[in-house]
């Protein structure tokens, strides 16, 4: 890591509303947030949470109501900067009677690269929405960018399109670019990302290294075991029962008794493992407790 | 400027693509046609009736294709938010907007010079020999596509801050009051209160007058065109494009998107 490819500092955004525009309602309130060159920073949040208006404020595409930001140490209103940049937009939509390519090894390999090379002839208006953002995505990367900036790169994608895609987010981090992309996706943003941004309502709620960020205590055991016949063992009424399996949740210091006790009643086990939390836990602990805090707000008229 | 030639070029391309434009040309042939069937039952007065017929015709496209065109050109774009992926690339609003605008007067240059030529054809068709005097239309043709140059240039400034419904009344409007600028100057103004008629003159000179474009009577009847009055029409076309391309930059360039 050389230092910070992307710096945001209180990063603002009101959009205004009602009779006149007299109100305002924030969508980012003080950003502040650094990605680190050469590193995969995922930027994970609900519907509406602000990542997009994020990412359209660094690219210029809707102005900051306070603050400001860098990229590669230059003001964001700077033009020529975006030589350095591939930005692969939310829903991408391009010119529909161009086709894919025309010209251009480099736009072939880039095709060939997100699996488009055999439909490079057809217009684009014809592609299904997969094929659309396999094509946003080579002309992100087209220009052989430092910075690549994705919003929703996932969305619309097969499970194999998924995979193209983060295969290619990794070959851009072996290439030494920093990427940044926006996803609903957690377990993606846990597989690639070396550090993950939480946005929730339009404030961060927290950055770190995927694995930091949640609490790694083991949150207890899960025994899975597989039980034919009838038991009246005590704790098969706590178990959850799928087919002839059963699943267990107990505390780590119980782990022993618990498989004594279910051996003794003919039980075969056939796992045990650590439960954790996870980033999934993490973002949804986080949403509720904002919702939670806007009906309070709601509900006391402030 | 690199950048908004490539716009331009992309701009002219998807309008030679669009079906409403060769749409477009084909009413045009129509419409020459039909001047042939007029000009052949008006004994004596067939140039007239085929060079007014023509012109009206080449003129009402064109203004068709300026308003509907020029107003969907940025509004298409935020629609359809095609725009997202070209702003983020090094290219300046107003380097945009200029493509725009010289894509879409391209296309109508072609398309003008298409229909002129049909014209031509047509008259040749009629009178069997074109003279010296029938350039004129030439002229009279250069004068719509400067006409239809300052309507684009209205229509894109009016999509930069409202939406394409009320881009395309406005456009209309401003166009349709262009038409009697001169009456708004000839108005007699010794009738009104002081503040009323310097308020109409100010007004008089702050719309575009479009009837200055008009030499339809001239090339009609094969009268020449003074070279100071072509001068005169290029020079205001020019300014007058200009000023509101550059207020349309101003607008577009602090325009949030969606």
């Amino acid at each position: 890591m050389q230092g910070s490819a992307i710096e945001i500092e209180n990063l603002t955004k009101e959009y205004p509303f009602g009779f006149l525009h007299l109100k305002k309602k924030a969508s980012l309130e003080g950003l502040n947030m650094q990605v680190e060159t050469g590193e995969v920073f995922g930027f994970i949040g609900p519907n509406g949470a602000g990542k997009s208006t994020t990412i359209k404020l660094l690219m210029r595409l809707i102005f900051p109501t306070a603050g400001s930001a860098r990229i590669l140490g230059k003001p964001i209103s700077d033009v020529e900067m975006h030589r350095e940049i591939g930005y692969l937009p939310e829903q991408p939509y391009f010119y529909d009677y161009l086709t894919a390519a025309d010209r251009k090894d480099r736009v072939q390999r880039m095709l060939k690269k997100v699996g488009l090379d055999t439909a490079h002839k057809i217009q684009l208006r014809k592609y299904s929405k997969g094929m659309l953002q396999r094509v946003g995505l080579a002309q992100a990367i087209l220009h052989d960018p430092k910075v690549v900036i994705l919003d929703e790169p996932m969305s619309g994608l097969d499970p194999l399109g998924r995979r193209e895609v983060r295969d290619i987010i990794l070959e851009l981090k072996r290439d030494g670019k920093t990427v940044m992309f926006s996803t609903h996706i957690l377990s993606d943003a846990e597989m690639l990302c070396d550090r993950v941004g939480v946005i929730v309502g339009g404030r961060l709620r927290g950055v770190g290294a995927p694995g930091t960020l949640v609490d790694i205590k083991s949150q207890g055991m899960e025994i899975l075991f597989e039980l034919r016949g009838a038991s009246n063992a005590p704790l098969l009424s706590k178990a959850t029962r799928t087919g002839a399996c059963y699943r267990l949740h107990v505390a780590e210091e119980e782990l022993y008794a618990a498989i004594e006790q279910l051996r003794g009643a003919g039980a075969r086990i056939l796992s045990v493992s650590q439960v954790k939390a996870t980033l999934e836990e993490f973002f949804l602990n986080l949403v509720e407790a904002d919702r939670a805090q806007a009906a309070a707000v709601e509900v006391s008229g402030k | 400027m690199r950048r908004a030639g490539v716009v331009a070029l992309n701009t002219f391309r998807e309008a030679v693509r669009d079906r409403v434009l060769y749409s477009l040309v084909f009413f045009a042939l129509l419409m020459m046609a039909a001047a042939v069937a007029v000009g052949q039952i008006s004994i004596g007065i067939e140039q007239t009736v085929i060079v007014s017929l023509g012109l009206s015709a080449i003129s009402v496209i064109g203004v068709l294709i300026s308003v509907f065109i020029g107003v969907a050109l940025v509004s298409k774009e935020m629609d359809k938010r095609t725009l997202y992926a070209l702003l983020a690339k090094p290219v300046r609003r107003w380097e945009f907007l200029l493509g725009k605008f010289g894509g879409l007067v391209l296309t109508l240059a072609v398309n003008t010079a298409a229909m002129a030529l049909g014209l031509l054809l047509v008259m040749l068709y009629v009178k069997h020999s074109l003279e010296r005097s029938d350039a004129v239309v030439l002229v009279a043709v250069y004068f719509i596509l400067l006409k239809l140059a300052l309507i684009v240039a209205l229509a894109l400034l009016f999509s930069c801050f409202t939406t394409p419904l009320l881009a395309i009344l406005f456009t209309v409007g401003l166009y349709i009051v262009g038409l009697y600028v001169q009456e708004l100057r000839d108005l007699p103004v010794e009738v009104m209160s002081p503040a009323m008629a310097a308020f109409t003159k100010w007004l008089s000179h702050l719309l575009p007058n479009f009837e200055n474009f008009n030499v339809m009577a001239m090339a009609a009847h094969g009268r020449a065109v003074p070279g100071a009055l072509i001068l005169q029409n290029t020079l205001y076309a020019v300014v007058y494009c200009t000023i509101v391309l550059t207020a349309a930059a101003v607008v577009f360039s602090r325009r949030n998107l969606k």
